[in-house]
């Protein structure tokens, strides 16, 4: 069995899968149990100023986004940092460190946006003896209306600032929290790293309404009668967070800075494709607030298994293995065609991809009067929406066609060279090919 | 006290109240709410949906199950009751297993097809539960037909001649209308006395009345109705039996299994309902499954469907013939029957077992005697009472194109005319589809 050991930053955890800043990670109590369920580690529900504790709504925090068989596709929240005095969350943190020194134990932050906030706090956060911190510059809503959260993520300048401040005031690894709530996630990263940020961790949630409700006209969560955007998280955002990590991983003043992927982790295979595409850890909130703790064991039993069929023996060679593989669309290889190609014993007949390519694509698919479906290679441009539609895995595939064979729909040989926009001649800005 | 099932010869209360109840339920349980989402979600949309060209209504099936999943079980309702009025009874009592849960594309993919009579039942349903009837009448065209019959076919033929404005006026010879709805299904299959809740249910457009006891050929002609009505739809089923060949045939005991199911369906209470201990039923059909699980329900203790060819020949569908034997039926093929001993009343029946050589069916000489103190006939029903003049196709009223008789202005559909099976659901398309070659022809 692979050793899922991981060393992020040289905090050490006995796997990739942390708990995300969140309701799960509230109290001594939950961390408890998430620990003894296997848990590598904890980002810590974000710490706020000495004084009054922050107050939630006392009526619904979550909506959410359904499939299937109310299987959870999105969850979105409206709850705020840490309800609880500083003191308690400072006290218990520094118990449960000392009682699991194997594992990773970080203290996500949020106080206002000034220097002083940021060194009264960060002392007694070292004092419990946390493997590090979090700054938690995402959170959508709430305290982004009182200039914290993602009010701080959406300015560059201020993530910098800040994250500089923290690295004055503490010594130990510095992870900056990224909202995906503007436009170039690439900015904010690079922010962080001009502060001296040790690692970024992405995505926070995304501003979200789950839903309407017809009746009363308010959105869901809705309380007495009103609704706010909350921020959404869950298997839904994770395509956004996947590209939003990668963005990171492969630009030029980002490239190589560590990172913990966040977004929708609820398989082994997601947490394997955020490390991929460069993540030393993940962190998970949705999936075990769906299920509970005890995913772990599929999350960690599954990676493992993967590895060993893949033959890596160690997380850290999987990290990255994705990114060369990200690139700009005007980089691909427009030589490369390939044609849908329907397995005619796998069919069951129902006339999907007719409908799909018939109504809204290329009309490259017949349909005989006893429902045989079969593509015109003519017509097809392999846009693959007949396979995403198919119902049965499989029984559509991408073939791509050999060099030297006509392209039935251009009647042009297919070439063996890689060529892309940026030569082509219908670009007005190419460049001679060499 | 429950006679139990040993009680020798043909006794009522073998079971106690409580056991009869359990066993006349539902035979599928209606779906619940979230039940009905998940169902409903499997549907894919199929272009040019597999399961409406095998339905005999057409029922736009992938259109009503994406009502179901976007929270509107009642315009999912409307959509099948637009095509299919009797879309309740039919999602109980149709063999969707051989129609569109055949033919759905993950029947093919995985052996288990959408569950399209369930849901269907869970959408009408609902519209019935409303209280609501989502059809008004077009202006009256001062037309008035006659329709003969109050069953499936006679009903949906009246219920769109209403809508389309025309006034009907139903013959029915029973005294409470329905057909074989109300006389001839499962009771297993139409609990809580449906068909009756359907056709009041039906009966809310207006403009129809029904006469019962009305018999064609006694209380009305087929020349008087000719007479007095812009048009006639004929639609008097199949009243007739087939008789039994063999020795002892009379002996008391011996029924046909159509009465039996009858006496049922009409039963007040179930407990005062006789039944064999050793029952067989003489035939391969739907009517013979459902007799033979009756007699089981009702407290049998050996129960035997006798049919003369292979199990592939059997009518009934291999869920029905499966339903049987998950109720303790014994299912005997190639076996017919030769006599009927007892003194007086029928104790044993004796079977000869058969071969068949080229189509021909021969008795192999061989016999089994099983013990039968009541033997129901389950071997087919028959034309009868169809009124002179009217051209035949084989034993059944001839029909061209919408149920068009060879006597102008005449139409027939149902179980009693000529083409398609003899189902609900196909009786229902015939009522329809003639009602609508009956206002085109009336309003031309």
């Amino acid at each position: 069995m692979a050793d899922l050991k991981t060393n992020f930053l040289g905090i050490e955890s006995p796997n990739p899968y942390w708990l995300a800043s969140a309701p799960p990670t509230d109290k001594e109590y939950n961390v408890r149990r998430a620990f003894e369920a296997g848990w590598g580690g904890v980002v810590w529900k974000t710490l706020g100023s000495e004084g009054p504790p922050v107050v939630n709504v006392n009526g619904p925090r979550y909506g959410a986004i359904y499939g299937a068989d109310r299987r959870l596709l999105g969850l979105n929240n409206i709850e705020l940092i840490t309800d609880r005095p500083l003191e308690v969350n400072l006290e218990e943190m520094a118990r449960v460190k000392a009682d699991y020194p194997d594992r990773a134990l970080i203290a996500s932050i949020m106080v206002p946006c000034e220097e002083e906030a940021w060194k009264a706090i960060l002392p007694r956060v070292a004092e419990t003896g946390a493997d590090g911190i979090e700054l938690n510059f995402g959170c959508p809503h709430g305290m982004s209306e009182r200039g914290m959260g993602s009010a701080v993520g959406q300015v560059p300048e201020y993530i910098e600032m800040v994250t500089r401040w923290c690295k004055k005031y503490y010594d130990r690894p510095v992870i900056v929290k990224l909202t995906p709530n503007i436009t170039d996630i690439r900015k904010p990263a690079a922010a962080a790293r001009n502060g001296g940020a040790d690692a970024v961790s992405l995505i926070n949630t995304i501003n979200s309404i789950t839903s309407v409700n017809l009746d009363t006209f308010s959105p869901e969560p809705s309380i007495d009668g009103k609704g706010s955007h909350g921020g959404y998280c869950g298997p839904a955002v994770k395509p956004i967070a996947l590209s939003m990590v990668s963005e990171i991983s492969r630009a030029e003043a980002t490239h190589g800075l560590p990172i913990s992927g966040i977004g929708g982790v609820t398989t082994w295979r997601d947490a394997a494709e955020f490390i991929a595409l460069g993540c030393g850890t993940v962190q998970v909130c949705t999936a075990a607030m769906t299920y509970g703790f005890k995913i772990i064991d599929e999350l960690t039993a599954g990676l493992s298994k993967w590895m060993d069929e893949k033959g890596y023996t160690d997380v850290s060679q999987v990290v990255g293995l994705a990114v060369p593989n990200v690139t700009d669309w005007q980089y691909l290889n427009l030589n490369y065609v390939a044609k849908a190609k329907i397995d005619q014993d796998q069919c069951i007949k129902c006339g999907r991809c007719y409908a799909a390519c018939e109504d809204t694509s290329h009309q490259a698919i017949s349909m005989s009067a006893d429902r045989v479906f079969e593509v015109k290679d003519e017509e097809c441009v392999a846009c693959n929406l007949c396979v995403d539609v198919c119902p049965v895995d499989g029984c559509i595939s991408m073939v791509p066609m050999q060099a030297g064979e006509v392209d039935p729909r251009t009647g042009l040989e297919v070439q063996p060279n890689y060529a892309n926009w940026t030569t082509h001649p219908n670009n007005p800005m190419s460049k001679a090919a060499e | 006290m429950a006679q139990g099932q040993m009680a020798p010869g043909i006794v009522s209360g073998r079971l106690s109240s409580d056991e009869l109840t359990s066993n006349f339920t539902d035979l599928h349980p209606p779906l619940a709410a979230h039940e009905a989402a998940v169902a409903a979600d499997r549907c894919y949309f199929c272009y040019d949906a597999p399961c409406v060209t095998a339905c005999p209504t057409d029922i736009d099936i992938p259109l009503f199950m994406r009502q179901i999943q976007a929270g509107q079980p009642e315009a999912a309702g409307e959509t099948i009751l637009a095509q299919n009025i009797l879309g309740g009874m039919c999602a109980r009592v149709c063999p969707t297993e051989t129609l569109c849960e055949e033919a759905c594309v993950r029947e093919a993919a995985e052996g288990a097809p959408v569950e399209i009579g369930r849901l269907q039942r869970y959408a009408t349903d609902s519209v019935m539960v409303s209280g609501s009837h989502p059809f008004s009448r077009a202006e009256p065209t001062g037309k008035t037909i006659a329709v003969v019959g109050a069953g499936p076919a006679g009903l949906a033929c009246a219920h769109r001649l209403a809508m389309l404005g025309h006034d009907v006026v139903i013959h029915e010879r029973k005294p409470k209308p329905g057909g074989l709805n109300e006389y001839g299904i499962a009771a297993y299959k139409s609990t809580n006395d449906f068909a009756q809740a359907e056709v009041d249910w039906l009966l809310k457009i207006g403009g129809i009345t029904i006469e019962t006891g009305s018999v064609l050929g006694e209380s009305v002609s087929l020349n008087g109705l000719i007479e007095n009505y812009d048009a006639v739809f004929l639609s008097i089923g199949l009243a007739g039996v087939n008789a039994l060949r063999a020795d002892g045939a009379e002996k008391d005991g011996v029924r046909f299994a159509v009465d039996f199911i009858s006496d049922v369906r009409q039963a007040s209470d179930l407990a005062d309902l006789p039944v064999g201990r050793n029952v067989v039923v003489i035939g391969g059909g739907m009517t013979a499954v459902d007799a033979s699980v009756k007699s089981k329900l009702l407290g049998a203790e050996n129960v035997t469907i006798a049919y003369r060819r292979g199990r592939d020949a059997m009518g009934a569908s291999r869920y029905e013939q499966d339903l049987a034997a998950s109720h303790g039926v014994k299912i005997m093929t190639n076996v017919q029957p030769v006599a009927i001993h007892g003194n007086g009343a029928a104790v044993e029946i004796e079977l000869e077992y058969t071969s068949s050589h080229d189509g021909q069916l021969k008795g192999t000489g061989e016999t089994v005697r099983l013990a039968a103190d009541q033997v129901l006939k389950a071997i087919g029903q028959t034309l009868e009472g169809a009124p002179e003049g009217l051209q035949l196709d084989g034993s059944k009223i001839a029909v061209k194109g919408a149920g068009r008789t060879s006597i102008a202005g005449v139409w027939a559909g149902g179980d009693c005319a000529a083409g398609g099976e003899d189902l609900t659901v196909t009786a229902v398309a015939e009522g329809r589809d003639a009602a609508m070659d009956i206002h085109a022809s009336l309003t031309a």
